[in-house]
């Protein structure tokens, strides 16, 4: 049968405009984009102060976990080569590279793949419909993450986690958390939000946004590791401040003549009634 | 949570006395599924709710880590026969006594198949080829004896038991190595090291459901937990970033590695410290629970009702801390 150009066109329109199961990408991350480090800087490039929990949700629990934190902790071999988790590494230092893996028979979005320089935190964020792992499968610095679009945006959920933290001042998040993402792409910036929940160290998800800029030619350099001794101490010590002894986490506060209460933390403190009721005489 | 809510049950079936006696119910285990996972190498990790169990299968048979709980024996051989259809079931290593990991010996061990020959037969006649080898530290034999009640029946009991620091297999291609971790979950704790497939199964000197169950009145300190997790962290060998490499299966919760086990551990020497502290202090135990002295990880591993609370932790930590070093009479 001799069948009109036209007529087979609009059937394979049709057919692809039909066919189940397709998730194209809408907005193409891919590239190696490079942190803008306007918002929150201190913290982010050369690093937080010991005791400053300003702005974030926290409780009583997070705060004797941080303020018993002794940073000689990192020292110890098991912890030298650790990633920044997911939860933490968008708002680290280094370039991000994103690329996108496709089925090759169908084309179809299976995969988006990010990495960021510092200690190669390597990501998959599976487009594909999986669920995700049992309660009893092994939790991952980056942790388990699936994605949908909803419009342009890209929203992505991650479990199994493990334990991890919020801010490089012994802030932990516990390997119950989870997170919620958008990532937001305008010409050539990406913003990030990132919205984390944890029934451990969280009053409420805490919230928090990055910005990174399109670089033409960016680079992602790789970033070995390998675990030395680095002090000598007697087997089976483990850095750690004993409760009410860490004299450095009321120093934040002092150096910035700021209200202790204010830097504490805790979600009332991020209010602006609390910025109200702390600058009155 | 589903382990939380479990834990009630794998409390209640820690100890010798029967579990209506201790919940006030039996619990329902009629909704149990278990599940497997592939570890790596040989090595699965088998979950039914609160229970933890491993398998190695190859060319060798089936070699079992602990057999989970009676009533789930039956569902817990069908796993194993989905994963190794007509292999045989050539060993039971029994981690521990307590009846969530021993419960299923009565039915798994006889399932099984001993390669029983010259004169090892005539000195344990040829019907012992009719089960698998049983394989525990002599404590563990001993409690399973003297403090299960009722006493499990003959054919539930380890029939391979030692007294020294180790005892080695070598199975489906791969060194095993069963290490006794003395005085720390009980007094007869052995954590098995598949060395190929590179899988360690702790038992429940590694938990990451709640803080450690530290049974002073069957052997155990809360010294020797953190000992036993020293060990296994000096086993393990991280992947790339501290991540894979070794993997863990606990006695109770999700899959490991390095990385979990060192956080379990530097929570537990982190509270030692704190304890040990207080203790140098005169406080009393009523002071140091007024103190929250574990109030960073009570959201994590604490709880308030059931069998192991945050309290029974501290005062299990605090009564082994303060009584003087046991000397373990470790044979090499």
């Amino acid at each position: 049968m001799n069948v009109p150009r036209p007529i087979v066109a609009a059937a394979i329109l049709a057919a692809a405009l039909v066919m189940p199961g397709r998730a194209y990408a809408q907005i193409d991350f891919s590239g190696v984009w490079a942190p803008i480090f306007h918002e929150d800087q201190p913290e982010r490039v050369p690093g937080p102060d010991v005791g400053d929990y300003a702005g974030l949700p926290i409780n009583d629990a997070a705060r004797m976990k941080a303020d018993t934190w002794d940073a000689s902790i990192l020292t110890l071999p098991e912890h030298q080569c650790k990633p920044h988790p997911s939860t933490y590494g968008f708002r680290g230092v280094g370039n991000l590279r994103i690329w996108l893996d496709f089925d090759d028979a169908t084309q179809k979005l299976i995969k988006i793949n990010t990495q960021i320089q510092w200690m190669e935190q390597k990501r998959e964020i599976w487009m594909d419909g999986r669920p995700h792992p049992p309660d009893y499968a092994a939790h991952t610095w980056q942790g388990f993450s699936t994605a949908h679009w909803e419009g342009p945006v890209l929203v992505v959920d991650t479990t199994h986690l493990k334990q991890g933290w919020m801010r490089r001042n012994g802030l932990a998040l516990s390997d119950r958390a989870t997170m919620e993402e958008r990532f937001i792409r305008h010409g050539d910036l990406l913003t990030h939000i990132f919205m984390i929940t944890d029934p451990v160290y969280l009053t409420e998800p805490l919230v928090k946004s990055n910005g990174f800029r399109l670089t033409a030619n960016g680079i992602v350099d790789p970033y070995p590791c390998e675990s030395v001794d680095e002090v000598v101490r007697e087997k089976g010590v483990v850095p750690s401040h004993l409760p009410g002894t860490n004299e450095a986490s009321e120093e934040f506060a002092a150096k910035h003549h700021l209200s202790v209460e204010g830097v504490r933390g805790g979600a009332a403190t991020a209010l602006p009634e609390f910025a109200k009721k702390a600058a009155a005489p | 949570m589903r382990a939380f809510a479990a834990g009630i049950v794998v409390a209640a079936l820690l100890t010798a006395a029967p579990v209506r006696a201790q919940t006030g119910a039996a619990p329902d285990f009629s909704n149990i599924e278990i599940h497997s996972l592939h570890v790596q190498g040989s090595v699965w990790m088998i979950v039914g709710g609160p229970f933890n169990a491993a398998v190695s299968i190859g060319n060798d048979g089936v070699l079992v880590v602990d057999t989970m709980v009676e009533p789930l024996a039956d569902k817990f051989l069908a796993e194993i026969r989905k994963l190794a259809g007509d292999k045989p079931i050539r060993y039971v290593i029994n981690t521990h006594f307590h009846a969530d990991h021993t419960g299923g010996n009565a039915k798994v061990i006889p399932a099984g198949q001993s390669i029983i020959a010259g004169n090892f037969a005539a000195q344990v006649g040829a019907a012992a080829a009719n089960q698998a080898n049983v394989i525990a530290h002599e404590n563990t034999q001993i409690r399973m004896m003297s403090d299960l009640k009722p006493a499990p029946p003959f054919i539930a009991m380890p029939t391979d038991t030692f007294f020294t620091e180790a005892k080695d297999l070598y199975f489906n291609g791969e060194a095993v190595q069963i290490l006794h971790q003395p005085s720390a979950h009980t007094d007869g704790d052995v954590i098995v090291f598949f060395r190929k497939s590179d899988v360690i199964v702790a038992g429940d000197v590694y938990i990451n459901t709640t803080f450690p169950i530290v049974q002073l009145d069957q052997g155990g300190s809360f010294q020797g937990i953190i000992d036993a997790l020293n060990r296994i962290v000096d086993l393990t060998v991280p992947a790339e970033k501290q991540e894979g490499g070794t993997y863990v299966i606990p006695g109770h919760g999700h899959l490991a590695d390095e990385a979990d086990v060192v956080e379990y551990r530097d929570m537990n020497t982190i509270l030692r410290d704190r304890f040990l502290d207080a203790i140098k202090k005169g406080r009393t135990l009523e002071q140091i629970k007024a103190s929250r002295p574990v109030l960073d990880y009570e959201g994590r591993y604490g709880a308030t009702s059931g069998f192991w609370t945050t309290d029974n932790f501290i005062e299990a930590a605090y009564r082994s801390l303060s009584q003087p070093a046991k000397k373990t009479s470790q044979v090499r």
